[in-house]
């Protein structure tokens, strides 16, 4: 296969914002984001899927269409109780009316097998085995877990290119820790899973977590755990995309992803180098910390800085 | 209580370990092999490949079902060593091989198709459709529940796949979040539970006193501060003290172990097909003291659950999700 050059994708909103906030944030994107794909769903917590908030992403579904983008509804990560057993089946079955849906939980495959599907970054995808039994049951795209290191990275977009499948990584975002049938968010607030309001849409990127000696260290959002750095991979996309990697993805948060966008767009074209995207990104990222640890083998926390 | 017993399940991180299992009544016992390959992938336990097939000729003698625990995903790259041990558990006649990997799941079908394969709780198969899927491309024939659902829940999903036995954790240490799934300590070590097979790996687990405060740390992060007279429980992520809204807080789970012995007989009902014991880092004693209780309790017998519960961390039992109690 020829070398395909790399898209850039919009990650699925992680945190749970207002109705309105969605519409405006997505209806941006449609008019000015550089992002030729758009994951567009909820995959944290299906109690989040308000008659408002539905009704705003259907408009955004929409606008990214009219927009000319491509649209991959995700399914939720973990499917426990009825409704979000009903909620994954949901997602799933649209793919029968030509949907491009992303699994995110295993069970999604059930139905998705043997139509064209995304596997998301949710699905334990270590190893050549796994990734080739996943493409023989109909995935086109595969977008890696978020805490594997390059020389597995390397492997498997190796495979993917010979299969002819899009690999994906995540580039820019929170990395996702934990997933949890329990709501920590909720607890933090003295409420349950079942009771909680909703209170997650009070923190937009995130209700930060910080040890008893006041260093941050993660954030709750709703039923997932992340990290509290931002994960922020830049000078080692070239080697990513030699490797085989087709997709980048960047995961939102609560600052101008139009931009970030851009930096990623002029990086991919050329028009700017590896070092000057890095600073034009920290600048964007004001004063949020960054890591790219996972990538290079370390803790996920740390930082190595470009040589 | 039903007409054929529920399955016990007990640990062994050790052949110790393995002989006090069967000598207080395990009808199957789950081991594994000392590397990477094995989700307790912990220094001094665990089973040399010679010992491996010892420990399941010793269980097939005595009567016990030897399954081998391989539940950790293999490396991109190089996944030699958990198709040798596959290969291995198959030519020494192992009951059953635990696995989490689709790929190596893959490989063990097209392999030995004899091999009779269980889906471990690190794949975190939570709903009927992921059953499915697992059984139907690979042949699953058990699968272990996370300790996330309830007894309605597990009743539910055994009930809409039938042909694929249910197995649930009933003792032991609680994984508060979905199995399998969780970076929380590569995010502090840079060891993968997933890959590595260790979560707060022993090597980057530091206590440190000042006066008659002990501080406990995983890597650069302080998971945990203990005054005089509280009990230091290992600082795994998910089970340290943190501040939120600028409030101390055991932020995802009280310092407490799982005891659902007095639902046994709503598992029985659910038709869960066999209980696991958590625990095979832990001694003979623990294995010997637990398993002779549930054995006791399976059979319908009252049992007194204090000797169990001194093994249990400082906050004592809780039935955990399975009850309702803790959405």
């Amino acid at each position: 296969m020829t070398q395909t050059a790399p898209r850039l994708q919009l990650g699925p909103m992680l945190y749970h914002w207002s109705a309105d906030r969605r519409r405006d944030f997505y209806r941006t994107i449609a008019e000015q984001g550089p992002y030729d794909s758009v994951v567009l769903g909820e995959t944290v917590c299906a109690k989040r899927e308000t008659a408002p908030v539905v009704e705003a992403m259907a408009e955004a579904e929409v606008a990214l269409k009219a927009a000319g983008r491509t649209v991959i509804r995700p399914t939720i990560g973990l499917a426990v109780t009825e409704p979000e057993v009903e909620a994954l089946e949901g997602v799933a079955r649209t793919a029968k009316a030509g949907a491009l849906v992303e699994a995110n939980d295993v069970g999604a495959l059930a139905l998705l097998s043997g139509q064209p599907h995304h596997i998301g970054p949710m699905v334990n995808v270590y190893n050549e085995g796994t990734l080739t039994a996943l493409v023989e049951r109909g995935a086109t795209c595969v977008t890696l877990p978020w805490e594997l290191p390059m020389d597995n990275i390397v492997a498997l977009a190796g495979v993917a290119r010979r299969l002819g499948v899009d690999c994906g990584v995540t580039v820019f975002g929170r990395a996702p820790l934990a997933i949890s049938a329990r709501c920590y968010h909720a607890r933090a607030n003295g409420l349950t899973k079942d009771t909680c309001r909703l209170i997650c849409d009070q923190d937009p990127e995130g209700l930060e977590v910080e040890t008893l000696d006041g260093d941050p260290f993660m954030v709750v959002n709703g039923l997932q755990t992340q990290a509290f750095t931002v994960t922020l991979i830049v000078s080692e996309i070239p080697k990513l995309i030699e490797a085989g990697v087709t997709v980048l993805r960047v995961s939102p948060l609560d600052m101008d992803m139009v931009a970030v966008g851009q930096v990623y767009a002029d990086l991919l074209a050329g028009s700017v180098d590896a070092i000057a995207a890095e600073d034009r990104l920290l600048d964007l990222l004001e004063d949020r910390m960054v890591s790219n640890g996972f990538l290079h083998g370390g803790p996920g926390a740390d930082w190595i800085a470009a040589e | 209580m039903n007409a054929v017993p529920m399955e016990l399940v007990c640990p062994a991180g050790t052949p110790a370990a393995l002989d006090a299992a069967i000598e207080a009544g395990a009808d199957a016992v789950y081991f594994g092999f000392r590397d990477r390959t094995n989700a307790r992938n912990f220094p001094g336990l665990n089973f040399s490949p010679k010992e491996l097939a010892e420990g399941i000729e010793t269980c097939k003698r005595r009567g016990a079902r030897p399954m081998i625990a391989i539940n950790t995903y293999p490396d991109a790259g190089d996944d030699s060593l958990w198709r040798r041990n596959v290969d291995i558990c198959a030519e020494a006649g192992a009951g059953a091989v635990i696995l989490c990997d689709m790929g190596l799941a893959g490989y063990a079908t097209k392999k030995h198709p004899d091999l009779r394969l269980h889906l471990s709780v690190q794949a975190s198969a939570s709903n009927a459709p992921s059953v499915r899927f697992y059984r139907d491309a690979f042949n699953i024939r058990r699968v272990v529940l996370p300790r996330v659902m309830t007894v309605e829940e597990i009743a539910a999903l055994t009930a809409a796949v039938p042909d694929v036995e249910t197995e649930v954790f009933v003792f032991g240490g609680l994984c508060v979040m979905a199995e399998g799934r969780c970076s929380m300590s590569g995010y502090a070590t840079g060891i993968s539970p997933n890959k590595d097979g260790a979560c707060s790996p022993a090597s980057h687990v530091r206590y440190e006193e000042q006066g008659e405060i002990m501080t406990s740390r995983l890597g650069s992060f302080t998971l945990n501060r203990f005054g005089a007279g509280e009990a230091a429980g290992y600082p795994t992520p998910c089970k340290g003290r943190y501040r939120v809204h600028g409030r101390e807080m055991h932020l995802f789970e009280d310092p407490c172990s799982l005891d659902a012995t007095p639902l046994l007989p709503a598992f029985a009902k659910a038709g869960v097909t066999a209980l696991k014991v958590e625990g095979r880092q832990r001694g003979k004693a623990y294995v010997a003291q637990v398993v002779k209780n549930l054995k006791a309790a399976i059979a319908g017998q009252v049992t007194d659950p204090s000797a169990s519960r001194a093994f249990m961390e400082a906050g004592g039992a809780t039935t955990g999700v399975y009850s309702g109690t803790w959405h």
